[in-house]
């Protein structure tokens, strides 16, 4: 396993300084102004969640004061109103992904939502007895429990595909584990628990060799990596909006639309349908066979709203500066007696995990707390990545486009203060 | 004294470091597993009870400081204590804890653990060994937690 030394003197972080007005940015997100036990907030907990920025929050309030209505439905004002807005957001959300069609993109209430809807539409029609589903090691549990229950459903094998003491994939055993059985791949684009970005691209190029389709699981990736799904040529790609500064309750999943066209509906009910007796129901087209009921339509709004956030800002000036602050942060850290990063890939973003030798998880979580710091502290809904590290829980920094160098020496200091206790 | 030094009382730092009574216990003829799934805290308990009384204790697991910490002063109290005290003992806990009322002085050493009702996300880790030690008398052979 790689030091914390040998990641800096391998020069994979380039100092690109980018110009972001961070403090600026700063402005725009009215929790930076909320006090923790009198101390400012240091939020580096973005893989669990990401702040709202001002305009977001409007949008939503907009709506309810303003459009609010159900959409598809009404011939009143309102009612268009909100479903111009909504299936605004669809196309927003398209250009993001840049997906070919915006009838590919399917509002989802988040990854695990889009996932299992994959897994019950796709997974029940294409995988049998005797069938392989190939997940990794470091899959979070979103996207190894829906197809645990698939599995066993029909009689298939989940396979997992191993990664190194670096906590990066092994693609050449990754090659050995595609067959002639393989139904489907499902794969994170960038860890949460580890912050590894996977070669997805390559990932996907293998499998399709076989004629297997790749679910890619973006949850983490959406705000920290340009995404292209054409470009990937993905199946699959699923991401959530309260992770891209949007609202909770709402997500994406895009799958490409000849793919999508020939699976069954997820949830029955109003909106997915065409027509509807008691002998038969036709099914509505793309994408709203697969948005049955009244969905998040302020969810989705907002999201649009975070999405034109975030272009404005550039997702290659946040990849290039927050690329910087995590190789900051590493060089910060890894000079701290006892403390071991957990996930040492070459290709990393936004996550730094760690472990303190002598202190569990939980307590530097607890000490960090007092600091006004948030980290997640656990196993990050990763089970079996702290297994395959021997570890039962970590510290997780995860950092974001509002966070800041300074941020990350209140970070240093509390750290040598939890050693400072567990002396 | 701060929120954290309260907390993290010297006794609380060498217990979690040094816990006692920190074995199998190959006579044990009571013992069950706990888990607390939000931390993935794991500990075991070890009981051997003759007429009711706590003949000799132990426990197993890892976690973190509190919880082993109060692991290990658990069964310190506990040996040669009778089913009814360790009842009125962990109610005591369970109230001091979660800040319901001070330490009794029947406690004993375990008024250390007043700190914890500052910290309402750790209760479980204190009182998760506590749970699993009524699962062990009852002896019921599946895992408990303190979901
Ligand atoms: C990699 C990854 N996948 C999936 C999820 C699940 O996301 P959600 O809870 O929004 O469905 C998360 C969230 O933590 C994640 O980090």
């Amino acid at each position: 396993m790689r030091t914390g030394q040998q990641i800096i003197a391998s020069g994979r972080y380039q100092t690109l300084n980018p110009w972001l007005e961070v403090e600026k940015i700063r402005e725009d997100f009215p929790i930076f102004k909320e006090k923790i036990y009198g101390k400012p907030l240091v939020y580096l907990d973005n893989a669990a969640t990401t702040q709202k920025p001002q305009s977001v929050i409007d949008a939503t309030i907009h709506f309810y004061s303003r459009d609010n209505s159900n959409i598809h439905r009404g011939v009143h004002l309102l009612s268009q109103r909100a479903t111009e807005a909504y299936e605004h957001a669809r196309v927003k959300v398209q250009r993001f992904l840049n997906a070919a069609e915006s009838r590919e993109i399917i509002f989802v209430r988040s990854v695990t939502e889009a996932i299992n809807l994959v897994a019950q539409t796709y997974g029940r029609k294409h995988v049998e007895a005797g069938d392989e589903v190939l997940i990794s090691a470091m899959e979070h549990h979103s996207n190894i429990v829906p197809w645990q229950m698939l599995c066993e459903e029909k009689g298939a094998a989940l396979r997992v595909i191993p990664i190194n003491d670096d906590g990066e994939l092994l693609l050449e055993e990754y090659e050995k584990l595609l067959n002639s059985q393989t139904r489907l791949v499902a794969v994170v684009h960038l860890s949460n628990a580890l912050g590894t970005i996977n070669p997805v691209k390559e990932i996907i190029e293998m499998a399709h060799q076989w004629k297997v389709p790749v679910l890619v699981d973006g949850a983490q990736a959406a705000a920290h990596l340009e995404v292209d799904v054409q470009d990937l040529d993905c199946d699959f790609y699923a991401f959530s909006g309260h992770k891209l500064y949007g609202p909770t309750g709402v997500g994406i999943l895009y799958g490409k639309a000849d793919l999508l066209d020939s699976l069954p509906p997820y949830q029955g009910g109003g909106d997915m349908i065409r027509s509807v007796t008691f002998e038969k129901t036709i099914y509505n087209v793309l994408p709203y066979k697969f948005e049955a009921g009244t969905p998040n339509v302020a969810g989705g709004i907002g999201l649009g709203v975070a999405i034109d956030y975030v272009n404005e800002i550039g997702l290659s000036n946040i990849a290039a500066y927050e690329n910087e602050l995590l190789s900051y942060a590493t060089e910060q850290l890894c000079g701290i007696p006892r403390l071991r990063f957990i996930g040492t890939a070459h290709q990393k973003a936004s996550v730094l995990s760690f472990v303190i030798e002598g202190v569990h998880a939980h307590d530097v979580g607890t000490i960090l707390d007092q600091e006004g710091i948030a980290v997640r502290t656990g196993h990050h809904c990763a089970q079996p990545v702290m297994a395959r590290f021997q570890v039962p829980a970590t510290a997780r920094a995860s950092v974001a486009f509002y966070n800041t160098r300074d941020e990350i020496d209140v970070l240093v200091k509390a750290i040598h203060k939890v050693i400072e206790v567990f002396k | 004294m701060s929120y954290l030094d309260d907390l993290y009382q010297e006794i609380i730092l060498d217990h979690s470091k040094k816990p006692r009574n920190f074995k199998e216990l190959s006579d044990a003829n009571h013992k069950a597993d706990g888990y607390n799934p939000l931390c993935g805290d794991k500990v075991s308990v070890y009981l051997k009870l003759e007429d009711g009384f706590v003949e000799d204790i132990s426990f197993m697991g890892s976690g973190c400081a509190i919880s082993t910490a109060s692991a290990s002063l658990m069964t310190q109290t506990l040996k040669g204590k009778s089913l009814g005290e360790i009842e009125t003992l962990f109610k005591n806990f369970h109230n001091l804890v979660t800040g319901k009322s001070s330490a009794s002085t029947e406690l004993g050493k375990l008024a250390v653990f007043h700190g914890v009702s500052q910290f309402p996300v750790r209760v479980k880790c204190a009182t998760l060994v506590w749970h699993t030690l009524q699962a062990a008398i009852k002896s019921k052979p599946e895992t408990v937690s303190t979901e």
